[in-house]
């Protein structure tokens, strides 16, 4: 049908086709999938595999948070398989792309599945039958799979297929299929598209550890990747997590991780750092001893890259608290002990001593390489890519691919971890939406829901409970039958049943079935936790006809089999009482009305660095008016101290034309030398006063989101003579000295720079991640102008991550020298006469050496300007260090727990422009979810005033963190539903009970808690 | 019909298994199952009768209409009633009174052979071979042989351990897919399969037998737990299969959710238990 559409669109008019492709549907093609269909498009995504979730589908936990990757995956999994503007293609591969940015043509091939999708039920009797094994791809070949297949339990589209290399014809899945979804005469078929812009998110696959023999994977068996050592943590893994390892099924107890494998490695042409190794392996030992307490986990790094936001407090807690062993080395080789299995490591220690170690198991940290059908449907595509295959980008333009109209994010733009492809992923979104914002709407459908079937609060509840073993998550601990033969018991539920994992797509509809066919008006999934899961399982009841509101949630699994696994049957007994407070409430519940309010179509955007100013442009070019808010008399925030990126483009140019198009553009009001002074309001209908100086004249401004990008700055350092001696300066004031000319320059003989000063230590534990880059940009800039001058890094750890590693390579290469030093023993800079000195430890030659250069360059901190005041305004939570912290570490980068409020840029924590240009495109992806639509519902969860008991104390009004309360002429408190944020505090201090909590009454607490009491 | 009689001879059998014990080899008289087909071998032995050709009385006789009917599961089962040894006789290939039949029974018996010898029971307690009406005198010779060469094996002790791979074997050969795979090899070696296309051979009876193997070797590991907690290393040394092929069956059974880890474990050797 779109199709169809798609033609007339091409027939006449001059708009672009409002439907986007997404390539490859891993976290990232789905976080661009929903952001783009949420705000008017519609999309094809394609994934080469037969379902989507990509790699992150395979992790066990993810860092630094240790979520369960497969739990918080979920919800995006069903809401991208449901979404009525997203079409998933899967098994399929993008052949061309005709035509040009706006109106392309793009073709899809389909590969043959075997099993109709429209058939397919996704019961899994065909390959219960299915006489042919073979090695298991999503667990790395460990377990063993039929020739008919899905490839895991949760997987969007719940449709097996065949797996043609491997079938041998014999027929017997067509004779079990009581669906008679079977099909052998299945064929390839190719289809056309008509789409407007392109986002390549295909992702990466691990490096093949056999390429580096010396380590003897595929030759010892105890020597493992990093993934296949994932897959053995997972719960749904070879071992149902239990950690045994390959060659004897016994549990490992000397484990080592060797880093680095297939990353920062010239040999097989990998120069680049994966980013993402240190982080999952030092997840991956905590797991691990989580596991197993014996476990003794050793990791070989050659620097602990934690260089993300809460990495290092991670590893902090994983050397001091958890046992993890971390060796600095370089590990050589990898032997099989005679007889026992067990491999002898050989590593260069530290201080270059050669040093062996036996181990049980050695888990290779291999890093992200592209595919070769990656490669391929790049080339097919005329998109370039880099000299690693990775997708080639302009550091200042990080989304835009060579190839006008196609965008592209996540690990095929440069290695990456979770956060960051999300981050890419929603800035894809608001590129590939930027070019084709007039179609916005024009091939998208808004969602019908059936008519709400009435349940009047007098009418009977009937109560249907689910009970979720979520794999072996809930069901190993609780007895999940025993759970489900309770809640039948309990009053009003007339149906309980149990599932394998109640948030699947296939269960969804089982619940919808379940309330047509025993007439339920009230759903109960006892399973995880509403914060995750609620929303979706309230979109199927309402699917079903039911309010939203009637559904209610027992947490079993975060909250009970998690905590208690090794107490079973006060598990089980924990989980009926929850189940029984759940039915106690459901009784009660009530549905809920929700009203539309019109969404004020204008953002506001605090802070005009790079972040603001890029947001602000891409808002604007979507066509929505922007108060572009700057505390400052000029714009440019932090850029305007930063001249070249390290890769050497021109800052300052970029700085220019950034300023220039924000002040040509006609929607953007600029507003510098002000400040927000009040704030309220909602998503969609925000209030702000900003006031502007000298004449601190005050405005108010109507705006539907806002974007926090206040940015950051290099802190002013204490000690090492800083502000005393001249000699002494930060990195950016070198970096000034270097960009004003070469002459200082060329007088400098001896140059030290001191990296992690007020980074990383007790006061401030996070690293400021952008410094070691921006030394190893000056030591460059230096070397060129200056080739003789001696340049010595006194570093902890270099974290040039990702495609910053060839410049420490090179930097190398000209001859920087990198000596680290110990925190307990830092380096010392001191005054002898008219000397600068510098003493710091030699770690291979184990002594005290000392320095007298002409310059000392500190690489100080980065710290968030000065927020505090903003974020009390805005109600918007911080880390300790002052960074905005955003709703969730791996899935919301940039969103705050408060709809509507965006966070970009450094503000939310220290990066590198091109990390910040990323950002903000993607807060507009995600402001846009709301700015595109002309309404929002409200209501729901809010306080209520029984004007007759009011007593107009003002208590409420006194209480209320919002002000939202005010007493109105009839003298009775009034709650304004759009601004009522639902906490209920009122209703808990109201002295008359004249106030209630939609959803949490009175009444339904205290039947909350008489249930417990019971029994 | 040999439901019944292996059901009767169970008590006899067990009293017989123990008089072998008894005799020891020296006193030994094999107790040989023979199935012959109507047309050719049960002729043939008439013919010897006929003939007065003699021949040791240690087979007992089953007349089948064709060798093809002998499902491979009644072969484990007699070992298992207290036989020492099977012997199966057809026409000789292209006299089949129903054209194909034994050939199909040899397929399925080449196969049994090789699950026997794979698992531990020996190939050379079956015997298939082709006796026509006219051959008197090679039915004689046959079953002289066979008796022979059953009589140097020895008896047939069903030791719990044979027992339960003969178990296994017979649950595995009397699964649906199995005996569809079984009974679809032969179509699927001559004929186009489910794709319009030819198999290869080798893979179809790699398949074949993977499945069988992989089939029997499961429950065999599920009988093993019956009796209590097991880690690996001492399943595989009562499979008496090396480590590295039971560890991919644990991992089935585990991902069937047909047995699981012993709770308790804390020991560097985790234990296999049976689901409940």
């Amino acid at each position: 049908m779109a199709t169809v559409e798609n033609e007339e669109v091409k027939g006449g008019q001059a708009k672009p086709v409002g439907a986007v492709l997404v390539v490859g549907g891993g976290i990232g093609g789905m976080q661009a999938s929903l952001d783009l269909a949420e705000s008017g498009f519609y999309v094809y995504l394609v994934d080469n595999a037969p379902t989507i979730g990509g790699v992150m589908s395979q992790l066990d936990k993810t860092f630094p948070t240790n979520d369960c990757a497969m739990c918080i995956m979920s919800p995006k999994l069903v809401g991208t398989g449901s979404h009525r503007n997203i079409r998933v293609i899967t098994h399929a591969e993008v052949k061309e792309v005709a035509g040009d940015p706006g109106d392309f043509e793009a073709t899809i091939l389909r590969k043959a599945r075997y099993i109709r999708p429209d058939k397919c039920t996704g019961c899994g009797e065909c390959a219960k039958h299915c006489p042919v094994t073979i090695a298991d791809s999503y667990n790395e070949g460990m377990s063993r799979r039929a020739a008919v297949y899905l490839r895991y339990p949760q997987a969007i589209p719940k449709v097996y297929l065949i797996d043609r290399e491997a079938c041998i014809g014999c027929g017997l899945c067509e004779r079990v299929c009581l669906a008679g979804a079977v099909d052998y005469a299945d064929e390839a078929c190719q289809e056309k598209i008509a789409v407007g812009s392109v986002i390549l998110a295909p992702g990466f696959e691990v490096f093949d550890a056999a390429r580096r023999p010396e380590f003897g994977y595929g030759v010892y068996p105890n020597v493992i990747t990093s993934l296949e050592f994932e897959r053995i943590l997972s719960a749904t893994g070879p071992h149902r997590s239990h950690v045994l390892r390959p060659s004897d099924g016994t549990i490992p107890e000397r484990i080592a991780f060797i880093q680095c494998v297939g990353s920062r490695d010239k040999k097989c042409g990998n120069d680049y750092c994966s980013s993402v190794c240190c982080m999952y392996s030092v997840k991956e030992a905590v797991i691990a001893k989580e596991h197993v307490p014996f476990i003794k986990p050793t990791i070989f790094y050659m620097d602990m890259r934690a260089y993300g936001k809460g990495f290092d407090a991670y590893y902090e807690r994983a050397k001091a608290d958890q046992g993890v062993r971390f060796v600095k080395s370089m590990v050589s080789r990898v032997r099989q002990q005679q007889g026992t299995g067990n491999l002898i490591v050989t590593y260069l220690d530290d201080q270059g001593k050669a040093a062996e170690e036996v181990f049980d198991l050695v888990v290779l940290s291999v890093g992200m390489t592209t595919s070769q059908a990656v490669r391929d449907t790049a080339a097919r595509l005329g998109v370039r890519l880099n000299a690693y295959g990775f997708c080639e980008t302009n550091p200042l333009a990080p989304l835009a691919t060579s190839r006008e109209g196609i965008y592209v994010c996540g690990a095929f733009q440069s290695p990456k971890d979770i956060p960051e492809t999300v981050a890419q992923a929603s800035g894809a979104a608001a590129a590939a939406a930027g070019g084709i914002a007039a179609g916005r709407g024009t091939l998208a459908t808004k969602k019908e829901y059936p008519p709400e079937t009435e349940v009047a609060s007098a009418e009977e509840p009937r109560i249907g409970v689910f009970v979720c073993h979520c794999g072996i998550n809930i069901g190993s601990v609780v007895n999940v039958p025993s759970v489900k033969e309770y809640a039948a018991t309990l009053p009003n539920v007339v149906l309980a049943d149990e599932n394998l994992y109640t948030c699947s797509q296939d269960t969804q509809e089982k619940i919808k079935k379940a309330i047509q066919e025993h007439g339920l008006n009230r759903v109960i999934v006892a399973s995880c936790s509403p914060r995750t899961h609620e929303p979706m399982f309230r979109e199927t009841i309402r699917d079903a006809g039911l309010n939203k509101f009637l559904f209610e949630m027992a947490n079993i699994r975060d909250q009970c089999s998690w905590v208690h696994m090794r107490q079973k049957p006060e598990a089980t007994a924990k989980a009926k009482h929850l189940v029984r407070m759940a039915v106690a409430n459901a009784r009660l519940n009530r549905s809920l009305g929700e009203t539309a309010v019109p969404v004020a179509q204008r953002a506001l955007i605090i802070g005009g660095g790079v972040a603001g100013m890029t947001a602000a442009l891409r808002l604007a070019g979507q066509g929505f008016a922007v108060y572009l808010v700057e505390k400052e008399e000029l714009l440019g925030g932090n850029l305007r101290n930063i001249h070249r990126t390290i890769e050497g483009e021109d800052v300052q140019a970029f700085l220019t034309d950034l300023i220039d198009r924000v002040s040509a553009e006609p929607r953007i009001h600029v507003l510098t030398g002000s400040q927000v002074t009040e704030f309220g309001g909602v998503r969609g209908n925000f209030t702000t006063a900003v006031t502007t100086a000298p004449a601190m004249t005050a405005q108010k401004i109507q705006h539907g989101v806002t974007v926090v990008a206040t940015g950051a700055e290099e802190e002013r350092p204490e000690g090492f003579l800083y502000g005393e001696d001249p000699r002494v300066c930060t990195q950016q004031e070198f970096e000034g000295r270097l960009a004003a000319g070469g002459e200082e320059a060329a007088g400098l003989r001896e140059v030290v720079m001191i990296q992690c000063v007020g980074s990383r230590n007790e006061k401030r534990p996070s690293c400021s991640r952008t410094c070691c880059a921006t030394a190893l940009k000056n030591a460059l800039a230096l070397k060129r102008l200056n080739p003789a001058a001696t340049i010595r890094v006194l570093y902890r750890d270099v974290r040039s991550y990702g495609m910053l590693e060839p410049y420490y390579a090179q930097a190398r290469r000209e001859g920087v020298l990198f000596v680290r030093y110990e925190p307990e023993a830092p380096p010392v800079v001191a005054r002898e006469g008219d000397s600068l000195t510098v003493s710091f430890a030699e770690p291979i030659l184990q002594e005290q050496a000392t320095v007298k250069p002409d310059l000392v360059v500190l690489s100080s901190a980065t710290v968030p300007r000065e927020n505090r005041e903003l974020a009390n305004l805005l109600k918007v939570p911080r880390t300790a260090e002052g960074f905005f912290l955003e709703a969730h570490a791996k899935l919301r980068p940039v969103d705050f727990a408060s709809d509507g409020i965006y966070v970009a840029g450094s503000a939310h924590a220290p990066k590198l422009i091109t990390e910040s240009v990323s950002q903000a495109y993607a807060a507009v992806a995600r402001a846009c979810t709301i700015l595109s639509k002309e309404n929002l519902m409200v209501g729901g969860v809010v306080a209520v005033v029984d004007g007759e008991r009011c007593a107009a104390c003002l208590t409420c009004v006194r209480v209320c963190p919002y002000d939202v309360p005010v007493v109105n002429l009839r003298g009775e408190a009034e709650i304004d539903i759009v601004k009522c944020k639902g906490c209920g505090t009122c209703a808990a201090e109201c002295p008359a009970r004249a106030i209630d909590l939609m959803h949490y009454r009175g009444e339904q607490l205290e039947a909350k808690i008489g249930a417990l009491v019971e029994g | 019909m040999i439901d019944g009689q292996g059901a009767a001879q169970t008590g006899a059998v067990q009293a017989d298994a123990k008089l072998h014990q008894a005799e020891g080899q020296a006193g030994f008289e094999p107790r040989i199952l023979s199935f012959l087909c109507n047309w050719c071998a049960y002729a043939g032995a008439d013919l010897a009768g006929i003939s007065r050709f003699q021949y040791p009385p240690n087979t007992r006789v089953i007349r089948v209409m064709c060798s093809g009917r002998i499902d491979p599961a009644f072969v484990p089962r007699a070992l298992l009633a207290g036989f020492d040894g099977v012997m199966i006789l057809g026409c000789h290939p292209g006299d089949c009174h129903y054209l194909s039949g034994n050939i199909q029974a040899e397929r399925k018996m080449t196969f049994l052979k090789k699950l026997l010898a794979g698992e531990g029971i020996g190939a050379g307690r079956l015997i298939l071979d082709w006796v026509s009406a006219g051959e008197g005198q090679r039915f004689a010779e046959l079953v002289r042989d066979f008796t022979g060469q059953i009589r140097s094996l020895g008896p047939f002790r069903v030791t719990p351990e044979a027992e339960g791979t003969l178990r296994a074997i017979q649950t595995a050969l009397e699964g649906e897919r199995i005996r569809w795979m079984t009974g679809k090899a032969g179509e699927l070696l001559e004929k186009d399969n489910v794709y319009g296309e030819r198999s290869d051979p080798d893979r179809v009876r790699e398949v074949l037998e993977a499945t069988v193997r992989d089939e029997l070797r499961k429950n065999r590991i599920l009988r093993f737990l019956e009796t209590g907690p097991l880690t690996a290393a001492e399943i595989s040394g009562k499979l008496a299969v090396p480590l590295k092929e039971t560890l991919p069956q644990l991992v089935a059974l585990v991902g069937e959710g047909r047995i699981g880890f012993e709770p308790a474990e804390e020991s560097h050797q985790p234990r296999y238990v049976k689901s409940g």
